[in-house]
């Protein structure tokens, strides 16, 4: 048995990581050829590296297939119901840092609020015909979020990628997306809603509630949450 | 907890009932067009039901209840008057709360009826009422209507009224847009400088999206307009708080809101209809005097009740949703009706919860 750590498979996500765990004497590594999913850790006895893409980490430890994982809050919240029964926050890693907003287009000058989106929603539903439609990956989020606050006549539409595009190709009305510094959003003409702030997210470490773990497994998770703290 | 045979005979024993009360058996498909779901509430649907797809006929939902399929069966050209009775599954999405149950049968008992509504009205109840004698239940009343008719009342813009009608099922929006059109809410800055400019108003940013310049300025028109326009005044202000607040039971209930209509009395015809189902429930055997009424009852429920509501709660397990709910549904027959209508009343009682109650009262 041993102690398996699900960290994010590639890109700045990644590299963050290997720095993170490099400051607290934790060397992670990948291995072999740069297209195969295999890892090293140096530094701590008993501790396996598994390289997932970030969007599968949550579920990952939500079936306690790994006991620690990497990866953003927005993620965690959005995959995981009563995320906080499955999985515990352990450390803020201080990178990846995000926002989860609602953004419209700027030239909208009537709308800067929840309360003017959903007066303005009704209408674009008799103006059109159908619900005014928000581009996002995010449905849970930004569903509760919005009748939360009240908000009707809208439409989720799934986006994976390349979301800030669609209100230019007209596949959408306004997106829910992360931002960092917002520069993507003002690229693309849209704005954020003054209180269209869904979630902040950041890079966290998270440590399965479910995931079985031996004697010598605890005492290999003990010695590595000192680490952290020192 | 019951067996699903249990649940299954008493099921059948309840729709018996309902039988013998004048309802046809009725069983729709498990699989309904999510579209007209989406339609009447919006993305929350899918928050509550479950959703299946294939390439043919695009999205699909389990069922999450029954009424929404017979009012569309019905309005596809059911006899008149009719009534209708089912017993079966419906699935419910669950994501917060591991202790609900997903998937549970419903017995329910539908009126289409033109001639007596309050009787209707009545003659669901009274057979609910019996279908759950024994139990030691807690029942709740309201109507819907009372509280739409106060808001046609007011003296104030169709606008405004429109937006308060779209939100009477989300109290929290209804009430944010009641202070609001009161002047009790500051005007943002961002509101203030909007208004302050006047003329069309042409930003710098391009003009991008299906929502259109013309539509902004529209909308512009329509705050300035809502600017213009005095707000609600004081005292309809405090005659609304005062109706929401009605918790009585019935006959003091009726007192009380007759008081209110001197500020709103535009609520007086829809208080004669609850006097009118006073009548008949008395006429059908139901203790009135006793019996509790809530003029917010119903609010939050994701049905198109827009007139009586009624609920059966068990009071030492507060744990447990509704044994059984019901209530009119005028309006929905209207949205389904492509130009047709019909006073439509009904409800569902939960077999597994009865059995349940029955359960513990025996340990």
């Amino acid at each position: 048995m041993s102690i398996k750590l699900g960290v994010p498979s590639k890109g700045r996500l990644m590299e963050k990581t290997f720095d993170w765990f490099a400051k607290r004497g934790i060397t992670l590594s990948r291995t072999g050829s740069d297209r195969e999913y295999a890892g090293a850790v140096e530094g701590v006895e008993g501790v396996d590296l598994v390289l997932l893409s970030a969007g599968e980490i949550p579920r990952e430890l939500a079936a306690g297939r790994i006991h620690l994982g990497v990866t953003g809050t927005d993620l965690v919240h959005e995959k995981l119901p009563r995320w906080e029964q499955q999985v515990e926050e352990l450390e803020p890693m201080g990178f990846g840092e995000a926002d989860l907003i609602l953004a419209v287009p700027q030239f909208w000058i009537d709308v800067d609020t929840l309360e003017d989106l959903d007066a303005v929603s009704a209408a674009f539903r008799r103006t059109h015909g159908h619900r005014l439609r928000i581009a996002t990956k995010y449905h849970r989020l930004i569903r509760e979020f919005l009748a939360d606050a009240g908000v009707a006549d809208y439409q989720l539409v799934d986006s994976q990628g390349a979301t800030e595009g669609t209100v230019k190709n007209e596949t959408a009305e306004m997106v829910a997306d992360i931002t960092s510094t917002g520069e993507t959003l003002r690229a693309n003409h849209l704005k954020i809603l003054s209180d269209g702030l869904v979630l902040r997210s950041q890079a966290t470490l998270w440590r399965s509630r479910v995931a079985k773990c031996s004697p010598e497994d605890k005492a290999v998770l003990k010695a590595l949450l000192d680490r952290f703290d020192g | 907890m019951p067996n699903r045979s249990q649940i299954e005979a008493r099921a059948a024993l309840l729709r018996q009932r309902f039988e013998v009360a004048g309802g046809v058996v009725v069983d729709p498909p498990l699989l309904q067009n999510a579209d007209t779901l989406l339609d009447l509430y919006g993305e929350d649907i899918r928050a509550r039901a479950y959703v299946t797809s294939d390439a043919l006929r695009g999205e699909q939902m389990l069922r999450p209840d029954y009424t929404l399929p017979v009012v569309e069966m019905h309005m596809k050209g059911g006899a008149e008057p009719a009534r209708y009775t089912y017993a079966g599954e419906v699935f419910r999405r669950q994501e917060h709360d591991p202790d609900r149950a997903n998937e549970f049968v419903q017995v329910g008992y539908e009126v289409f009826d033109r001639t007596d509504p309050a009787d209707a009205d009545a003659e669901v109840f009274a057979l609910f009422h019996l279908q759950l004698r024994g139990l030691e239940l807690r029942v709740a009343t309201g109507d819907i209507g009372i509280l739409m008719a106060a808001v046609e009342g007011l003296k104030t813009t169709e606008v405004r009224k429109a937006a308060l009608r779209r939100h009477i099922w989300r109290p929290r929006r209804f009430r944010a847009l009641l202070d609001r059109f009161a002047g009790r809410t500051p005007i943002s800055e961002s509101r203030k400088k909007l208004l302050s400019t006047s003329g069309p108003l042409t930003g710098s940013a391009p003009e991008i999206g299906k929502r259109r310049a013309a539509e902004i300025d529209t909308r512009i028109e329509t705050l300035r307009g809502d600017a213009a326009a005095p707000p609600i005044a004081e005292h309809e202000m405090a005659a609304l708080e005062a109706l929401l607040a009605v918790r009585e039971t019935i006959p003091y209930a009726l007192e009380q809101m007759r008081d209110i209509a001197v500020d709103l009395p535009s609520i007086l015809p829809a208080l004669d209809r609850l006097e009118a189902r006073a009548s008949a429930l008395r006429a059908r055997g139901i203790d009135v005097d006793r019996l509790d009424f809530e003029a917010a009852y119903g609010r939050t429920s994701m049905e198109y009740y827009d007139g009586f509501v009624f609920g059966f709660y068990a009071e030492r397990r507060p744990d447990l949703p509704p044994i059984a709910t019901g209530g009119r549904y005028d309006a929905l027959t209207r949205l389904l009706g492509q130009g047709d209508e019909i006073p439509a009343v009904g409800g569902v009682i939960r077999p597994d919860l009865i059995l349940t109650l029955e359960g513990e009262a025996r340990t």
